[in-house]
């Protein structure tokens, strides 16, 4: 069936997160910027109160039931996109086991997932975090340098992790924990590649850096150094195998086909925002936008409107798509991917374009289109640039390996 | 709850569809755009599908009900086979869906019947008008009242099977609103021009006609004097028209997506080069796109919703997309995208049509 009905199942968690979005969100949107790694606590706690007494979701790491009628990746599209129309960086900050517990949920074993993620259940506000990227690779994580040894009944890592999102959260401000990515086998190559569980207040990791960003400052991006990280030989997730030289590879491609289209909807947050003061400003001055006129005879700013409009939706609608898919239980790699693609575009030209048709008042601090502008760049770079995300839905339409499409 | 997949019924339909489009649209396609005009059997086998009779309900001969998102898919895949071809094949909805969606008691017996029958019969609908600044909402060509009947007077462009239909939808402002009138082949004034000759869709007959005080009795306006306006048939006709776009865009993308899967340059093929595959990866993602924004505008119209935007914006992105897809296609295929003895050429020429004509097709 082709339907384009809201599941009314996620009616009140939209409500609940509308009101954060337009109340709190959005008037520490510029405080938060300004006071760069400042943890929004009022939020923080808002949200993890929620969290707890509900059960509910509002970042990516939830993975939907098997029986493919559930509505939980959908649902966390629709919030997401909510709380980044609030503010991105803000929304970043919210509490949960996130892109980690994504990781754990795709990878690890029921008793894994029970013994990691119990914790976001109950207590103080706590964080996940996934370390993937290291100083000299990112996109090409089959060049991952940082090394698991085994030593007895200890995993021993060693490395440098950097552009963990919710790093210090996850491991100084919380008893969460990251989820690094090492080589048992640097000779294996992508095969020896595997997710381990460091805990907060593991000896041996270290957070050394908080990097200063474009945009989406609220967000706490960390580099962490293990040096001899002595870790259980069971927080290693799923199987220690390296024969199967794609299997581990494909737990963290899976985590991101979980989680792109979360990131795509954050950016459509951002593009609505934008697209929505936009149209208010100009509602202001007496512009009128003559939807059903034929383009041509539109002016120059009554085009890029609408052609905004159009992209926004396409995008937004693919997202919900790739969310629908997951929630199916049917693969959604090239829409997970073309969805990050479009809005990833959709949001780095809508957020130019606010500055640019808001002229002065838009460049200004005073208004948030600068601010989105900013934001918005991070959505075609992190979690796959929309480079990597191109070549992932080239390599599927064509039907070629990673070997034949480089 | 939100769905992403044709019913059962419609996946029939559109591999019905598919395998007309494969054996009686796409074999004639060059050969029809060089004569101008498509060869008979494909209006005949077309017609078997029973495309528009399964639009119809069975009180007028046909044998089911409207929707817009079935007719989407539909087009879609007519598209993919040729857009001449295919706009052949739903010309008659010109005439019928107006009729059924607004036309009044007595204008659904007399007309709707001769669409559900046997044979296909084309019918025509006369909107665009022969100026840069033509604007649907806003027409040049007028309807007066007068003695209790209609006057129409105006110039039309473009207007498909305006010489072989027995009746035309002929839009015209009244009072400053455009609306329809139902005109028979013959009537006095209704003076029927020359062929058109365009860029593309050059098989298709479409006709200059001139309106010349054409006088239209009042039971022929569309709806009679209770149901007139048409916002909704000009949303439906964009549906249509993105929906064909989406189908042009992507034959254009799946011939340059084979062409460079097997053409070998420094000992491999082109698509394994990263300037060719992204450029494939985009043409993907952006007729994804345009057909989501079609099942939406499509969707909202078979739930009776206000569609109006949706439509218009779900167009204006289907036109841009066929438009690069066709035109990246060509590009994909270097030179031998220019030559004639492959088909992209002909998709650019006709994706170019998406922005510029409408009103040539309804679901």
């Amino acid at each position: 069936m082709i339907s384009f009905e809201r599941p009314r199942e996620m009616d009140e968690r939209l409500e609940f997160v509308r009101q954060v979005a337009s109340g709190l969100m959005r008037e520490k949107a510029r405080y938060y910027d300004e006071y760069e790694h400042e943890i929004p606590w009022e939020f923080v706690n808002l949200m993890w109160e929620r969290q707890l007494k509900t059960g509910e979701s509002f970042r990516a790491g939830a993975r939907p039931p098997s029986d493919g009628t559930s509505v939980v990746a959908q649902t966390l599209v629709h919030v997401i996109e909510v709380q980044s129309w609030g503010d991105a960086g803000i929304y970043l900050c919210g509490p949960g086991a996130g892109l980690g517990g994504a990781a754990v949920e795709v990878t690890g074993t029921p008793e894994q997932k029970t013994r990691f993620l119990a914790r976001y259940r109950e207590g103080k506000p706590k964080w996940a975090s996934m370390a993937m990227t290291e100083s000299h690779c990112g996109s090409d994580t089959a060049a991952i340098r940082t090394t698991a040894v085994r030593d007895g009944d200890c995993w021993v890592l060693n490395g440098e992790k950097i552009f963990v999102t919710a790093g210090h959260k996850s491991m100084v401000d919380s008893d969460g924990f990251m989820v690094v990515w090492a080589t048992v086998d640097r000779a294996a190559g992508r095969a020896g590649i595997k997710p381990f569980i460091v805990e907060a207040g593991a000896p041996g990791l270290k957070i050394t850096k908080l990097e200063h960003k474009l945009g989406i400052r609220a967000s706490d991006t960390a580099a962490a150094v293990l040096d001899n990280c002595r870790i259980p030989l069971d927080n290693l997730l799923g199987s220690p195998d390296v024969v199967d030289p794609t299997k581990s590879f494909k737990g963290a491609m899976a985590t991101f086909d979980a989680t792109r289209p979360n990131v795509a909807a954050s950016a459509l947050g951002i593009a609505r925002a934008t697209l929505e003061l936009l149209k208010e400003k100009l509602a202001e001055r007496g512009v009128k936008i003559r939807y059903g006129t034929p383009r041509h005879l539109l002016t120059a700013l009554e085009r890029d409107i609408v052609e905004m409009e159009a992209q926004l939706r396409a995008g937004w609608l693919m997202t919900v798509k790739a969310a629908w898919l997951m929630d199916q239980r049917q693969p959604n790699t090239v829409e997970a991917s073309m969805c990050k693609v479009k809005a990833g575009d959709v949001v780095t030209r809508t957020t130019q374009k606010g500055v640019e048709l808001m002229g002065p008042l838009g460049y200004s601090r005073r208004l948030l289109f600068e601010k989105w502008m900013r934001d918005a760049r991070i959505n075609d770079l992190f979690e796959g640039t929309g480079q990597i995300n191109r070549l992932i839905i080239a390599r599927r339409i064509l039907g070629y390996s990673s070997k034949e499409l480089k | 709850m939100y769905g992403f997949q044709p019913s059962e019924d419609q996946k029939t339909l559109v591999e019905a569809v598919h395998r007309f489009a494969v054996r009686e649209l796409r074999p004639h396609l060059r050969a029809a755009d060089d004569a101008g005009a498509l060869p008979e059997s494909t209006t005949r086998s077309g017609w078997e599908l029973g495309l528009l009779p399964a639009s119809l309900p069975e009180a007028f001969g046909g044998f089911g009900e409207r929707s817009a998102v079935t007719g989407a898919l539909a087009a879609e895949e007519l598209g993919w086979g040729g857009l001449a071809g295919a706009l052949a094949l739903m010309a008659p909805n010109l005439v019928a869906l107006p009729v059924l969606l607004k036309g009044s008691a007595q204008q659904k017996q007399e007309l709707l019947p001769t669409f559900a029958a046997d044979a296909y019969q084309p019918g025509s609908a006369a909107l665009m008008e022969p100026r840069y600044d033509f604007d649907a909402g806003a027409l040049e060509t007028r309807a007066l009242r007068r003695d209790g009947n209609y006057v129409l007077a105006g110039s039309k462009c473009n207007v498909p099977y305006a010489a072989e239909s027995s009746w035309l939808l002929v839009y015209a402002s009244l009072d400053g609103k455009t609306r329809a009138f139902l005109v028979k082949q013959g009537a006095a004034g209704l003076v029927i021009g020359e062929r058109e000759r365009n860029m593309g869709v050059k098989a298709l007959p479409l006709y200059a006609v001139e309106l010349r005080d054409c006088v239209v009795p009042a039971s022929q306006r569309l709806g009679g004097e209770d149901h007139t306006d048409v916002s909704a048939l000009i949303d439906a006709s964009r549906v249509a028209w993105a929906a064909l776009a989406v189908g042009v865009g992507r034959a254009a993308y799946e011939y340059a997506l084979d062409y460079a899967r097997n053409r070998k340059a420094f000992g491999e093929a082109i698509a394994q080069r990263q300037a060719i595959a992204f450029m494939l990866a985009e043409m993907a993602t952006e007729i994804e796109a345009a057909r989501l924004l079609v099942w939406e505008a499509a969707w909202l119209l078979d739930q009776g919703r206000e569609a109006t935007r949706e439509a218009y914006l779900a167009r204006n992105l289907a036109d841009d997309m066929a438009l690069m897809v066709a035109d990246r296609a060509v590009q994909v295929l270097g030179g031998h995208g220019y030559i004639r003895d492959h088909p992209v050429e002909l998709w650019l020429r006709d994706a170019r049509a998406f922005a510029v004509l409408e009103g040539l097709a309804i679901v």
